[in-house]
């Protein structure tokens, strides 16, 4: 029987003006963590209600004996979770959903990834990177000082691009142009994106195109996170079917050629 | 005093359970057998079933608010071929009655689903969900007409003479006409209530943080709306009410049992903690124990006595 994990909060640091970095100790977790998966994180005290509800995570980096997320403080979840020092306890549900896959034989890959979007990639980098895989990236974000969180990524890509608003590089044809020449020059295997539509549809065409795998872990509202409450359905399509699917339970991640982007 | 002496079994109309604690409809299933012996509980009741399969609201299907979530699901379904195909066998590895709750579009509708579903051996009971506020017009359920009330429970009790649970909608002026109006037509217990209509507005998009608009708002935020409920129609009933709206933890169940309610359900709880009714059981119990009860009965509707 799985049951919630109360973890202790090692570090809980603000990186920029509205992203953060916390790191727990997971060594009570037995589960094997996958790039991709999601903990749905209590972030009240126990027995207060607000907020009420669990909020989802996806891990930024899997250590053998700790946990690290990154996020941006949006409302009163993450609001909350800034608020824990070092030796706190939190509780954890998880590791939940399907991770991200890397198929036999794949020797580069490429992220797209927009906002905390990137968090959930970097994950997968460093899994990849760690299997001697060569990692690509195209990062956007809306200025350089939210960027500023995906500098982790350095370290297991052997090159970052960034597209900022600010600088007004960040637009669809910017961006295409861009995966499109990484594509070509490095010959990708496979490339993979989180945080946007617009960039998802995007990446959608590409791969399409391009004939490359591709995947998509996406981040619709979760109430429950196990399952049972329906609230974080999403369409795919499956031999020319489409289904409402349950992305705490098919997903988070999926092939990104099944997803309807509503 | 010692622990055996505490007896946690209920009636509810007829179908007897081990302890008051059960699911809610909608915020339980497979998926949360991970995380809870559903065997422990007194029953298990899945997600409401539809006559046809149908996709649900639009996304966002759920918002938070103070002490509550909104969500406006609309009630995904694959249909009640699948349900009685699938649902109903996959629960018989579980030692414990199944309810089926039935959500309808017509009253002939309920009747031809309740006859379907009470043909199944393996369902120990029927709940009609004849509250949620989400199929029908702006928000409107047949748990708001009295008559329409009476309609579907009379017809439904021609068709089956096992336990019916008459799920009433908290959104009405007087609670207490619905539930008379449910006794009426021949329900053996009465679930008090459903969620809340509400609305959230998002100030920064200046729209509702429901796709749907309007959505059923459950948590916290509702039960003292619900304990007045449960009070108004004990007042008025004798049939077993079981509880539901707001439950987080024992003291809110017992907070139920002594407004009036024989049995619980526990919905957005879970949410939060997917084996928090394990809990709400081990406090009942210990509750039970520190005050020298026995029996769930010495316990039902006794503010009543206190005022
Ligand atoms: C699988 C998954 C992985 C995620 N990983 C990360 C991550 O690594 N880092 C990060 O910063 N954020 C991540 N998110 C988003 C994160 O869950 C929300 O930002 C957070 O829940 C906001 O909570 P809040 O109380 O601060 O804000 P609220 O005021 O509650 O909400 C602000 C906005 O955040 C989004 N949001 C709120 N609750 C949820 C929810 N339960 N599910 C999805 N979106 C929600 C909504 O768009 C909402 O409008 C992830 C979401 C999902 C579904
Ligand atoms: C996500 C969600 C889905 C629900 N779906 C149903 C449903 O299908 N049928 C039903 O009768 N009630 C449904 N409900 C209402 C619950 O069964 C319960 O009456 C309500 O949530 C109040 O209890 P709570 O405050 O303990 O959650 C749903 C509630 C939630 C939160
Ligand atoms: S979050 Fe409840 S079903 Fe996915």
């Amino acid at each position: 029987m799985k049951a919630t994990s109360n973890l202790k909060v090692l570090s809980n640091k603000q990186l920029s003006r509205r992203y953060w970095h916390m790191a727990m100790d997971s060594s009570s977790i037995d589960e094997k963590i996958e790039p991709g998966q999601f903990f749905n994180i209590q972030s009240a005290d126990n027995g207060s209600y607000t907020p009420l509800l669990r909020r989802p995570f996806s891990t930024f980096r899997i250590n053998e004996n700790s946990l690290e997320f990154l996020y941006k403080v949006e409302g009163p979840g993450t609001a909350k979770l800034s608020e824990y020092t070092p030796g706190d306890y939190i509780n954890l549900l998880g590791p939940q959903g399907v991770p991200f896959s890397i198929k036999e034989g794949t020797d580069k890959i490429l992220l797209l990834g927009r906002g905390v979007g990137i968090a959930t990639l970097a994950a997968l980098a460093q899994k990849a990177f760690n299997q001697g895989i060569q990692v690509y990236a195209v990062l956007s974000a809306r200025s350089h000082d939210d960027l500023l969180a995906a500098e982790a990524l350095k370290d297991y890509c052997t090159e970052v691009v960034h597209v900022t608003e600010e600088e007004q590089t960040s637009g669809v044809d910017n961006v295409r142009e861009i995966m499109n020449n990484l594509i070509t020059f490095y010959q990708i295997d496979a490339a993979y994106t989180c945080g946007s539509r617009r960039l998802s549809v995007l990446l959608q065409n590409i791969i399409k195109e391009r004939n490359i795998d591709g995947e998509v872990a996406l981040e619709e509202y979760m109430a429950c996170g196990v399952g049972v409450c329906y609230s974080c359905v999403c369409d795919v399509v499956r031999n020319n079917t489409v289904y409402s699917v349950k992305s705490c339970e098919e997903g988070p991640v999926f092939p990104i050629d099944e997803v309807v982007f509503a | 005093m010692t622990k055996t002496d505490v007896n946690l079994a209920v009636d509810i109309g007829g179908l007897t359970i081990s302890n008051p604690i059960m699911p809610a409809s909608g915020a339980f299933g497979k998926g949360m057998e991970e995380f809870l012996d559903f065997n422990l509980i007194g029953a298990v009741v899945p997600k409401s079933i539809t006559k046809y399969p149908q996709k649900g609201n639009k996304n966002p299907r759920a918002c938070e608010t103070f002490g509550g979530m909104i969500n406006s699901i609309g009630i995904q379904s694959d249909g009640i071929d699948k349900y009685l195909n699938h649902t109903v066998p996959y629960y018989q590895q579980y030692d414990v009655p199944l309810i089926s709750s039935i959500s309808a579009e017509s009253v002939e509708e309920f009747e031809e689903m309740s006859e379907m579903i009470a043909g199944s051996p393996d369902v120990a009971a029927l709940e009609l969900n004849i509250s949620c506020p989400n199929l029908e017009n702006n928000g409107e359920a047949f748990g708001m007409d009295e008559d329409i009330t009476y309609e579907v429970v009379h017809k439904v009790r021609q068709i089956t003479d096992k336990p019916i649970l008459v799920k009433l909608t908290p959104n009405v002026t007087n609670i207490q006409k619905i539930a008379l109006a449910a006794e009426r037509g021949g329900a053996d217990s009465l679930v008090v209530a459903n969620t809340l209509l509400a609305m959230a507005i998002d100030i920064h998009s200046q729209q509702p943080k429901v796709g749907n608009v309007m959505g059923g708002l459950s948590g916290p935020a509702i039960k003292p709306v619900i304990v007045r409920q449960i009070f108004q129609v004990r007042e008025v009933s004798n049939l077993p009410i079981i509880g539901c709206g707001g439950i987080m933890n024992a003291d809110d169940a017992i907070e139920m049992i002594l407004a009036g309610a024989t049995a619980v359900q526990v919905g957005t709880a879970s949410f939060v903690n997917p084996s928090v009714m394990k809990d709400m059981i081990e406090g009942i119990r210990a509750y039970m124990e520190q005050y020298q009860y026995q029996t769930i009965y010495e316990l039902v509707g006794k503010t009543m006595d206190r005022i």
